[in-house]
């Protein structure tokens, strides 16, 4: 069984340093480095670095490339203003549902480098080189290249600690910025972004995969502690960040998973994969947060009631480490308000009452919810 | 003076407390859960069977039924846990208890600790 799970090239430096491991889109991965709820509190309050070298790096280049993901995603990469910026994005289907959500980055004149999730990158790739078949498009998977996210109200401070020569860059770079390192130098094949998946600042590190093991570990000695997958995935709950292939799918639309901000409807005459069908589409849900208003942990497939009535079901749910709750991302039926005071869920057969709140619940260290008073009140 | 403690196939450990018995879950259990979150625990005066899901232990990960050994009444919960799961991590043979039970049968296919051992050892190493 675990011969046949893939490994990143830092399976080995983490394993030594007591990593839990678990399967996960094809991958052994580390859950957790002995206390998921401690790294969590980590990246909220200081700074954790966890291994992402299992997603997929593709590089897209070529006179046709700026055409074909302007084609290819839903969000337009005309957005971007000057190479060295980076685009959230949905990539959907002719029947509008989301093939993948990832990261579009702007490198060069015709570079471009897309960062997908683990589990869809060979179908992603296959779908892209059929649309753009016979056009002046390359495509380069970068297996060669591992990801670390540095995340946390530290991470630009433990970063540049760890790499002095990047600093300036580092304290220049706002959010969604990309830097490149230049040719010639000792960071040539690096590429910084300040993005991440836990509602926190921080950066994600793409670089040659035969040095990721020796930042890993200078990034530990610096006090960076290591992350898993669990706290990963508490973070980017509690930060309202959807998870692929739980809260949204192939189908699901942008509108019914909160995604229909990446949409770029405007101009009107790009026609990209997907725009026929969302406008024809008629929305069946909203996606919307649940706290738990008694103890106990949101999961997955549990149902949402109104009285008798079935009006939803939770795509996402754990435990809060910074709410010490119950939350989760959940869909709730159009014909259900909002602002239902009556919604329930159900555990293990049971009925506890549920709150529903707008993502995110937890940004930048703060919880969000309930709102506070605004000022001078 | 420590009582013997007894285990089962699922990862409970058992004690015998006078006529009572006390129950919790194994530390490999504990540790292989990882960060408990919430213990859902049943009434006081609840009846189970052997072989019952009789209390849940959440952790990040995911849930898990702690199934009572034998049939019997729950005495007493651990009501401490409610407030602080973490016990059951922290000190899973002690304060980390989930509840006492009176039994209303014997305790049948137990594992003493050097049994416990060599099944963990078995499934942990394939």
């Amino acid at each position: 069984m675990s011969d046949t799970l893939q490994k990143t090239v830092l399976h080995q430096v983490q394993h030594d340093g007591g990593a839990v491991m678990a399967p996960f889109a094809g991958y052994e991965m580390p859950l957790h480095f002995g206390s998921a709820l401690r790294e969590h509190h980590a990246v909220r309050q200081g700074c954790g670095v966890f291994d992402c070298s299992h997603m997929g790096i593709i590089d897209v280049a070529g006179v046709g490339a700026m055409a074909l993901l302007r084609r290819a995603m839903a969000n337009d990469i005309i957005r971007l203003k000057n190479p060295g910026r980076a685009l959230y994005t949905v990539m959907l289907h002719e029947g509008g549902g989301i093939l993948d959500d990832l990261i579009v980055s702007w490198l060069g004149p015709d570079r471009y480098r897309l960062v997908v999730n683990a589990a869809t990158k060979t179908a992603d790739l296959a779908h892209l080189q059929a649309l753009a078949a016979g056009e002046p498009v390359q495509f380069v998977p970068r297996p060669d290249c591992a990801l670390l996210a540095v995340q946390g109200p530290q991470a630009e401070a433990k970063l540049a600690a760890v790499l002095p020569d990047v600093a300036p860059h580092l304290a220049a770079q706002r959010s969604f910025a990309v830097w490149e390192g230049p040719q010639g130098t000792a960071r040539h094949g690096w590429m910084l972004s300040r993005t991440g998946y836990t509602g926190e600042d921080g950066f994600e590190v793409v670089l040659p995969g035969d040095q990721a093991p020796g930042l890993w570990n200078h990034l530990l000695e610096a006090g960076v502690v290591p992350c898993g997958l669990a706290a990963r995935d508490s973070l980017r709950l509690e930060a309202g960040l959807n998870l692929y292939g739980a809260d949204m799918d192939r189908d699901t639309t942008p509108e019914e998973v909160g995604l229909g901000w990446t949409v770029a409807h405007e101009p009107f005459d790009r026609c990209f994969v997907g725009r026929q069908a969302l406008q024809e589409h008629v929305n069946r849900f909203r996606r919307v947060g649940l706290v738990l208003q008694t103890r106990g942990v949101l999961r997955a497939a549990q149902t949402l009631w109104l009285q008798d009535r079935q009006v939803g079901m939770v795509t996402s749910g754990g435990h809060s480490p910074t709410m010490g709750c119950g939350i989760a991302l959940a869909r709730l039926d159009l014909s259900c308000a909002t602002t239902a005071e009556q919604l329930q869920v159900a555990i293990r057969e049971r009925l506890h009452p549920v709150a529903v709140v707008e993502p995110p619940l937890v940004r930048r260290g703060q919880i969000t919810w309930p709102r506070r008073q605004p000022m001078g009140q | 003076m420590a009582e013997t403690c007894w285990f089962t196939p699922t990862h409970e450990w058992v004690r015998q407390e006078g006529h009572a018995l006390r129950i919790g879950i194994t530390l490999h259990a504990a540790q292989a859960l990882g960060d408990l979150v919430y213990v859902e625990l049943p009434e006081v005066g609840h009846q189970v069977a052997a072989g019952d899901a009789v209390a849940v232990v959440e952790s990040v990960k995911a849930a898990s039924d702690v199934y009572s050994p034998v049939s019997g009444e729950v005495l007493e919960v651990n009501a401490a846990l409610v407030d602080h799961p973490e016990l059951v991590n922290e000190d899973p043979m002690g304060q980390g208890w989930l509840l006492l039970l009176y039994p209303m049968g014997s305790l049948e296919n137990m594992l003493d600790q050097a049994g416990y051992d060599a099944l963990v050892q078995s499934q942990t190493q394939p």
